[in-house]
This record gives C-alpha cells, sequence and structure tokens, in this order.
C-alpha cells in the first residue's frame, strides 16, 4: 500500500469533532483548512488570538479590511454577534479555559502528549506566537499533522526531539491515517482510515500504539489534495 | 480635559533616542503606527530595544518589507523581544548571525508583562512555558499545588500605538482586529505616541465607547501611511 499525503483528510475529520456552542481557535498551516469542513449545521465560535470571537467566512477578493485580519495575517469577514478584544483580553480567555479545542499544527508530537512546532534549532525559528498559550489554556488540544514528514519518518514520537512548545497537554492526534487520543503515555488508535490498517500504521511509526478494541475503519471522502 | 499637541510624524521620531526601549503596537501589519515608523527609519536611530509582538514581514523572495521590519532592515535595533518572527526572514538572519538579541516570549505572556508594566504590578503568575526554553533562570512558584512561573512586568521609554479615532484631549477608539496590543502599550510607554486616522473634537466620541482614556496619551500623530 502506498502513502499519499492528504491533509484535507485531517482537515475533515477535526471538523466533525466540534458541536454547536463551542469555542475553536484554528491555529496557522493546516488547521486553518478545517473551517470549510464544519457541517453548516454546526454553530460554533471561531476565535483569534489576534482579538476576535466569531470570524466569519474569508472575504471575496477586493472587499478585504486591512483592519480586519487573523492570526496568521489572513484577511476575514465577521459573524453576525462577533466581538474584539485586545491581546491581554484575548489570552485571558485562552489561559482562562474559555477555548473548548485549540487545533496546532505540529513538527512533532509524543505519546506523552507533548508537542513541538516553534523551532527548529539552527534552522527555523518562527517563535511561537500563542501556541504555548493556546496549548496550555484550551480544554482539548488536537494536534493536526500528516502522518510523515517529507523524509518518511513519523511525526508521532516516543519522545520530542525539538524544543517543545508545551509538555503533556495534547489530547488528541488526527493524523491522514487516523485518530490517536493520548492517554497514560500511550497512543491509543480509535479510528484508522481506509485503506489503511492499524498495522500498517504501527510498522511506521516510531511510538506506542495501543490498538483500542472498539476502533473503527473510517472512510473520509474528500478531494485528492495530495500536500 | 486640556488638548494633547498634535506633531508631525518627523517629531515624533524625534522623541526616541538612541538606546531607548520602544514598544510598537500591532500585530503582522495590522494596527501599527506606520507612519511614525517611517519616519523613524529615516531618523536611523539606533541601539533601541523595540518590544512588539512580531516582527512584520521582510520577504527575501519578493523584497516586500512591512512595519517595523524597516528598523530591522536599518539595524536600528540592538535587542528585539517578541513572540513571533516567522515572517520577518531579516530578523532570523540577524539572529541565526548573533547581530541582533532575540528573546521570543509567548504572545500571551508578552501582552501580560506589557500590562503588568502598564499596572504597577511586579509581575504574575502563568502556567505558560512549564517544561519548555521559555522556563530556564524563571522562578516557579507554586499555588494551590499547582506550578506557574514567575513572569517580570515590561516598560518602555517609548510606546507608538495606532488607533482608528482620537479626540484632541487623546481619548482613543481601535478599529477591528487593529486594535490587538495598542491598548496595553498606551499604558506601558513612559511617553506615548498615538498614530490616528482621524483627529475629531474632545466630546464628540461617546464616553462609553473611549477604549484607551486620555490619561495615557501624550501626543498625537495624523496618520498618513496606513499600511
Amino acid at each position: 500500500m502506498e502513502y499519499v499525503a492528504n491533509k484535507e483528510i485531517v482537515a475533515k475529520r477535526i471538523a466533525g469533532i466540534f458541536k454547536t456552542g463551542e469555542v475553536i481557535n484554528l491555529g496557522i498551516g493546516l488547521p486553518t483548512l478545517v473551517e470549510k469542513y464544519i457541517p453548516q449545521d454546526v454553530s460554533i465560535a471561531l476565535q483569534s488570538e489576534i482579538g476576535i470571537m466569531g470570524i466569519g467566512p474569508a472575504p471575496v477578493k477586493g472587499s478585504e479590511d486591512r483592519d480586519l485580519i487573523d492570526a496568521g495575517g489572513s484577511p476575514i469577514t465577521l459573524w453576525t454577534g462577533s466581538c474584539f478584544f485586545d491581546s491581554a483580553t484575548s489570552f485571558g480567555i485562552i489561559r482562562g479555559g474559555h477555548v473548548d479545542y485549540s487545533v496546532l499544527g505540529v513538527l512533532e508530537v509524543d505519546q506523552e502528549g507533548s508537542l513541538a512546532n516553534y523551532k527548529v534549532p539552527g534552522k527555523m525559528v518562527p517563535g511561537m506566537g500563542g501556541a504555548m498559550d493556546l496549548t496550555t489554556g484550551a480544554r482539548v488540544v488536537i494536534a493536526a499533522t500528516l502522518h510523515f514528514q517529507p523524509s518518511g519518518a513519523s511525526r508521532m514520537k516516543r519522545c520530542c526531539t525539538l524544543p517543545l512548545t508545551a509538555m503533556h497537554k495534547v489530547n488528541l492526534v488526527v493524523t491522514d491515517l487516523g485518530v490517536f487520543q493520548v492517554l497514560g503515555g500511550r497512543f491509543h488508535l480509535t479510528e484508522c482510515f481506509a485503506p489503511y490498517t492499524p498495522e500498517w500504521i504501527q510498522e511506521r511509526t516510531d511510538a506506542d500504539i495501543i490498538v483500542k478494541n472498539d476502533y473503527r475503519i473510517v472512510t473520509i471522502d474528500v478531494p485528492p489534495n495530495p500536500a | 480635559m486640556i488638548d494633547i499637541p498634535i506633531i508631525s510624524a518627523a517629531d515624533a521620531a524625534g522623541k526616541i533616542n538612541e538606546g531607548d526601549s520602544l514598544m510598537v503596537g500591532g500585530f503582522l501589519n495590522c494596527g501599527s503606527p506606520h507612519t511614525i515608523i517611517l519616519a523613524l527609519k529615516e531618523k536611523g536611530t539606533k541601539n533601541l530595544t523595540l518590544i512588539c509582538n512580531d516582527t512584520a514581514v521582510h520577504d527575501f523572495k519578493t523584497g516586500k518589507i512591512t512595519g517595523v521590519g524597516h528598523l530591522i532592515q536599518g539595524r536600528q535595533c540592538k535587542k528585539i523581544i517578541a513572540s513571533h518572527i516567522g515572517a520577518n526572514q531579516e530578523t532570523q538572519r540577524q539572529m541565526n548571525a548573533g547581530e541582533t538579541e532575540v528573546e521570543l516570549v509567548p504572545q500571551g505572556t508578552l501582552v501580560e508583562q506589557v500590562r503588568a508594566g502598564g499596572a504597577g504590578l511586579g509581575g504574575f503568575l502563568t502556567p505558560t512555558g512549564l517544561g519548555t526554553e521559555v522556563a530556564n533562570g524563571k522562578q516557579v512558584i507554586v499555588v494551590a499545588h499547582k506550578p506557574y512561573l514567575l513572569e517580570l512586568p515590561l516598560k518602555a521609554d517609548v510606546a507608538i500605538i495606532k488607533a482608528r479615532k482620537a479626540d484632541k484631549s487623546g481619548n482613543l477608539v481601535y478599529n477591528g482586529t487593529a486594535r490587538n496590543f495598542n491598548p496595553l502599550m498606551a499604558t506601558a510607554g513612559v511617553l506615548v505616541i498615538a498614530e490616528v486616522e482621524e483627529i475629531v473634537e474632545t466630546g464628540e466620541i461617546d464616553p462609553n465607547e473611549i477604549h484607551t482614556p486620555s490619561i495615557f496619551v501624550d501626543f498625537l500623530v495624523q496618520a498618513i501611511q496606513l499600511d
């Protein structure tokens, strides 16, 4: 079986997790793809650390407003009932446990629930931005990632090798192969995305993965979009 | 309420001295005092300690430079305190070459340091950064069985901020996500200069809708450069 990387699978599966009324923060990179898959009948509030709750769809070209962007710098529109606040209030919301889900991209995530996503020493040092606060304060932290690095190594590890963004904070990892709970120092496979099998994933992942007895094989229907 | 001086961007830049610590409001290109930044670049004042959420944009490929990126390109900063430098390749280059000291701070910690500085607090306790490089050298304090990092307040010799509107006494109103760090930095500069798009008579802004009270603001500058 050949692995074909597909970010859309990750995004669509995560979008199915949310329930009406929840507050979600979507990080830069892969997590921004989640929004388009949120079902029409689920009404959530998208928060961005720049200081807004209630982000609407992207504006049509030509109608962007320089005073309306998200934390990634992309132009946004407003949802009915949206509100603005300063950065101190925004991080009060984040650290104070008022955000239900923080979805972040990762360079590495380990079975202890630690993640690394802000620094490759000597190579790439973008900085943590709001990621350390988001992982510390959100009710549920979801790591959203392609299962493998371009080199072929798995991003899921026994122990992160890069400088940590947060220690023991990740609750759930969603890759383009499956869904993994982080519990008791192990990954627990709860969903496996067809055509992959638990054994195929275990063999190629540099971490301890326990396959839950009630795990499901799931087909995520998305357009092919190799990353 | 007395009127405060409305000065030129060049005069505002003249109030920033060699070796000063300088807070600059804004998040990427949103809500930065671009007119004053360009005047400061023109003046060429050096050895600044820049405190800013991020270092805006400097893209080597396209040559695009925005916001405080101009000050970094002009090698006007000896030290930069920021949460994110990922969109500015020149900041990363200067850091890796050892030319400029860069201190990366989690965004929620940075803004709270600024808030604490402006609010007369001796610091604050945050769980953000525990178990990461951010915790190195910092005191850990346990409150009700939970560990926190002690983070210290930040003040600056000068804060330059951006608002949508001011009255002549210096009351400020922000617009959209351009609010971000600006209201906090307004409290933490010994000298505070607000660049605004519109200046109205004192009394024209509903007191209920003022975001930053005039007491924090020393000078106004009419914005010319908006991004």
